[in-house]
């Protein structure tokens, strides 16, 4: 790993190239030197192993997701070119679309999951919640990634969309398949997408109106077709998004903000402290872990930024986690704070694309952090805890803990 | 540039610039003010960039989006007939010199 600083070609004689790949085992194992050097070498960054720009400041990220004529999601959202590339899987109508095709779907979207509806699922999210503490009270000792971090959202946001009982132990891998295949064609895409035929089979499936239970979100989405806001062969689609991104995303969010509790002892008195601290401290841990660690964008013209000249059709990828701890943006970026204001980071993205699931992901936070903050005084890691690798979301596989009842 | 001042609840302001087609939210997130939010980043769906519009100014506003409406509903201090998002406020040369006044809190 270098800088070289050299300028290649007259064109981007100011942009550094590095012999970087944040899609290598050893980078996820510890991506923190990475993202400092990626920052550090400049505001826009060229890495050579994959041919594409790097952001890692903060500004230049959220200048990216705040420029979305300049910088597309159509030519996708991963290092796919979709121009030049057959997709994978049929494009998505939100992730990967620009406006005003994104702004159509993206209103039906944010109707289906609005403040008016987190009203109505809340009682039953912290219900479940409260259960979920039950069971690990029971136990004293667990695993905090499979009967917290998954079990909790399991245990719930399937019903909310309106799945049926059966196969949802696909939804996890497909999951992990959509992340995996916005990297590199290296050996994780590769062996996500070889497998993946019956993960794709089983959401295809649960996609159509008549699988969807009347009342959930998938049945929601469907309903728009009837007021003519979308087609019928779109709103299957607009149903996979939700499964895609609205399940990992959370078991990683909510093992982030356990896995930082459970470091930070001082914090999580803090938070035992004042409840009404929960949210914030889901948020933070968003930002402070970033889940969602890289999108990509592909220019649509020539453009110059920060001082960088970057041609058209080229792709870009942003540093979410990078530019959530770089210090120009915050104070003390590697402290764990849940009293910081958070808000502004990119954890959910930026702009138009900004996560449409968000409050979803923060109502599921909020109640899991606070139904654990109330009944439990101490929550001790007792083994090493095991990472899990994927091309863009960062969580653990295991995280074994013993809990003090309060 | 069109600058606007934002009034704390103690009674301190600040007086900023805005930057070309940026809201009034977005002026002040870029300037660090407190007292605005802006959870969900000025996509309409969380209420926390909530403001007091100066009462002279009101009627010079866009008219209120039924999803800016709903939203109101939910705010951590009391709706008042000149509450708005200040995410939903975009600022023209018209507003220049726009008055806003900020809640107690915004969750
Ligand atoms: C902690 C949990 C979550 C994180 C960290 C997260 C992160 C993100 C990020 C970074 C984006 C921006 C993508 C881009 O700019 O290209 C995004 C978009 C999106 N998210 Fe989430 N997300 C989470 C939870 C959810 C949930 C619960 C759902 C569904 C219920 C969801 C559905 C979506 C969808 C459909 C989009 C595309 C929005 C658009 O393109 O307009 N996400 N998410
Ligand atoms: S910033 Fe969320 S509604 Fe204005």
């Amino acid at each position: 790993m270098s800088a070289s600083g050299s300028s290649v070609s007259a064109g981007d004689a100011a942009v550094p190239h590095l012999d970087v790949d944040p899609f290598a085992m050893n980078f996820f194992a510890d991506p923190y030197p990475t993202h400092e050097l990626l920052r550090e070498a400049g505001p826009v960054v060229y890495l050579d192993k994959w041919n594409v720009y790097g952001v890692a400041r903060y500004a230049e990220v959220h200048a990216v997701l705040n420029d979305p004529a300049t910088f597309c999601s159509s030519r996708g959202v991963g290092l796919s070119d979709f121009k030049k590339e057959t997709p994978w899987r049929p494009p998505s109508l939100i992730l990967e679309a620009d406006p005003p095709a994104h702004t159509r779907t993206r209103a039906v979207l944010s109707k289906v999951l609005s403040p008016t509806v987190m009203k109505q699922v809340r009682d039953r999210f912290a219900a479940a919640a409260e259960e979920r503490v039950d069971a690990l009270l029971e136990k004293r000792s667990f695993d905090a990634i499979t009967d917290l971090a998954e079990a909790y959202p399991l245990s719930i946001f399937p019903d909310a969309l309106g799945l049926k009982p059966e196969g949802r132990e696909h939804l996890i891998p497909y999951a992990s398949l959509v992340f995996n295949a916005f990297g590199p064609p290296n050996q994780l895409r590769q062996d996500a997408i070889a497998r993946s035929a019956p993960h794709q089979a089983y959401v295809t499936e649960q996609c159509q109106r008549e699988n969807l239970a009347p009342g959930g979100f998938g049945a929601c989405i469907h309903a728009r077709v009837d007021d003519g806001e979308i087609s019928a062969t779109e709103a299957p689609l607009l149903v996979r998004s939700l499964l895609s991104a609205g399940l990992d995303t959370t078991v990683n969010g909510i093992g982030a903000a356990v896995y930082c509790l459970a470091r930070f002892p001082d914090q999580w008195q803090r938070l035992r402290d004042d409840l009404t601290l929960a949210r914030n401290a889901f948020e933070e841990a968003v930002r402070f872990e970033s889940p969602v660690q890289t999108f990509f964008r592909t220019t649509t013209r020539e453009v110059e930024l920060s001082g960088a000249r970057i041609g058209e059709g080229e792709k870009v990828l942003m540093f979410l986690a990078a530019a959530n701890r770089d210090p120009r943006r915050w104070d003390k970026p590697d402290n764990y704070d849940i009293a910081r204001r958070s808000s502004g980071h990119v954890g959910f993205g930026s702009g138009i694309h900004m996560c449409v699931g968000q409050l979803v992901a923060r109502l599921e936070g909020e109640v899991m952090l606070t139904a654990l903050a109330k009944r439990i005084a101490r929550i001790e890691i007792t083994g090493e805890p095991k990472r899990r690798f994927n091309n863009t979301l960062r969580g653990l596989d295991s995280l074994p803990v013993t809990i003090t009842p309060a | 540039m069109p600058a606007i001042t934002f009034i704390h609840p103690d009674g301190k302001s600040d007086h900023i610039e805005t930057s070309d087609g940026e809201s009034a939210m977005q002026a002040a997130t870029r300037h660090g003010l407190d007292g605005i939010l802006a959870e969900c980043g000025g996509n309409a769906m969380c209420a926390t960039c909530h403001v007091y519009v100066d009462e002279a100014w009101l009627a010079r506003l866009p008219a209120l989006a039924d999803d800016e409406d709903a939203l109101l509903e939910g705010t951590a201090t009391e709706r008042l007939p000149n509450s708005r998002l200040s995410c939903q406020i975009m600022i023209t040369p018209a507003l220049d010199g726009l008055v806003l006044r900020l809640p107690e809190r915004q969750v």
